[in-house]
């Protein structure tokens, strides 16, 4: 298994029954694969629809229907599509239950970056700010470093995203709550010591006890 | 209206330097033909007013690609390569805005308010030169409102009274900018007679709508 299936399969742990979740770009959209058993989940992507599922056989595919990354997506039963003013009601309404998100950056009072690095990177912040500001809980999903550099770090070196504190942060290694008191160790990955986390991150930890280890969700379901 | 107009003749109606608005996310639900005709008249310093640029060729990143546009207020360039580069050399003056923020700004403008409150961005560097008013003690920013010259719609069916429908996800920017452009021109899949679309089934009203595009011919 490799560290984004990894992190994909213990934020699916995270999802509720009968809840609105969005998924950001890239590694947050394998998270749809990983759903648990017997939960049901509305996933809404921001360019306008609640419902979707897997893509169409090649040749059928909608050009009308797509992800907020312009992938060919399918309309499951019962899916409803509307405007993007809707869309952002629903986000910064309190009307989206959970978001999971890519990051640059989260420092020790859990504020994220992940929409630009000055001079070098400038996507845009698309939805993101109004994701962080809008959703009940707001999950972070990325790889603990990049190229040996902590991504999680005492204090932002790039543009935040949002003065909230994301609700949790899920990598490879680690399990991670932004606490007021600040980052709280709360699981270590299978075979990843506590240890090995510090060196790996460049913020101060709290760690109460013993940290236990990251469960996950095993089976696959045959979905988006 | 008299009759539907073709792409070209709607494109000879933006002259240089006219902020446009178009709909689309990633090229999804943008008026297409509009904008091949836009690269065709060659049209030079246009201010673009959408979601974002697409992708080199798609959408209204063939506008970027034809060197027709000088500003973008959009709220993402990261999957147009040529968008970042222009705006590095000085040739696009990029302003990024988030997607919500932009489509309540549109929809201000659109429907007369003066501006919305979000809390969108504050703390942030969207928050630099905008009011921050408090409001049963959270802080929101004041977004104004945005207008255009022009506003360049997809839809999916048009009837003879320029009523609109939408399909899925091709609908995003469209229903909020046909309100916000001083001259808004729709580009409809299908054009049907009046009584086809149901009033309930209708999302822009017609009398919003001063040209419709032909079908192709």
């Amino acid at each position: 298994m490799d560290s984004k299936e990894l992190i994909a399969r213990r934020v699916a742990l995270e999802l509720r029954d009968r809840t609105l979740v969005n998924l950001g770009i890239g590694l947050p959209t394998l998270v749809a694969r990983y759903v648990p058993q017997g939960i049901s989940v509305a996933f809404q992507s921001e360019n306008g629809i609640i419902g979707f599922g897997a893509p169409p056989p090649t040749g059928m595919e909608d050009p009308h229907l797509t992800d907020a990354g312009g992938g060919f997506i399918s309309a499951l039963p019962g899916a409803a599509s509307f405007d993007s003013g809707v869309s952002f009601a629903l986000i910064r309404g309190g009307h989206l239950d959970m978001t999971v998100l890519g990051g640059l950056q989260v420092d020790v009072a859990g504020h994220l970056a992940n929409w630009m690095v000055p001079g070098k990177l400038v996507p845009g912040m698309g939805g993101a700010m109004d994701l962080v500001v809008g959703a009940k809980r707001v999950i972070v999903a990325m790889q603990h470093a990049a190229k040996g550099q902590a991504k999680i770090v005492a204090s932002l070196s790039l543009p935040a995203t949002s003065t909230r504190r994301v609700s949790l942060i899920v990598t490879e290694l680690a399990v991670i709550e932004p606490t007021e008191e600040g980052l709280l160790l709360r699981e270590r990955a299978p075979g990843v010591s506590v240890d090995e986390i510090i060196a790996q991150t460049g913020a101060k930890l709290l760690i109460i006890g013993d940290v236990p280890e990251m469960p996950i969700v095993v089976a696959e379901r045959d979905v988006a | 209206m008299q009759r539907a107009i073709s792409a070209a003749e709607a494109a000879a109606l933006i002259p240089d330097g006219a902020s446009v608005m178009f709909g689309g996310f990633m090229g999804v639900g943008s008026p297409d033909r509009v904008f091949d005709a836009i690269v065709a008249r060659g049209a030079r310093g246009l201010t673009i007013i959408g979601n974002d640029t697409a992708f080199p060729g798609v959408g209204v990143g063939k506008l970027i690609d034809a060197g027709c546009v000088a500003a973008a207020k959009v709220s993402h360039i990261g999957t147009n390569p040529v968008t970042q580069k222009k705006m590095i050399a000085g040739e696009i003056a990029v302003e990024l805005i988030p997607q919500g923020t932009l489509a309540e700004r549109i929809r201000a403008g659109g429907s007369g308010l003066g501006g919305v409150l979000t809390p969108t961005g504050v703390g942030t560097v969207v928050e630099k030169g905008k009011r921050l008013i408090e409001v049963d003690g959270r802080d929101y920013l004041l977004e104004l409102p945005l207008l255009a010259d022009f506003a360049l719609l997809r839809a999916h069916e048009a009837d003879y009274n320029c009523n609109l429908t939408y399909r899925l996800t091709a609908t995003n920017f469209n229903p909020l900018m046909a309100f916000a452009g001083a001259c808004v021109i729709a580009e409809p899949d299908e054009i049907v007679p009046v009584g086809v679309i149901p009033p309930d089934g209708v999302r822009t009203p017609g009398i919003l709508v001063h040209h419709l595009i032909e079908r192709p011919r």
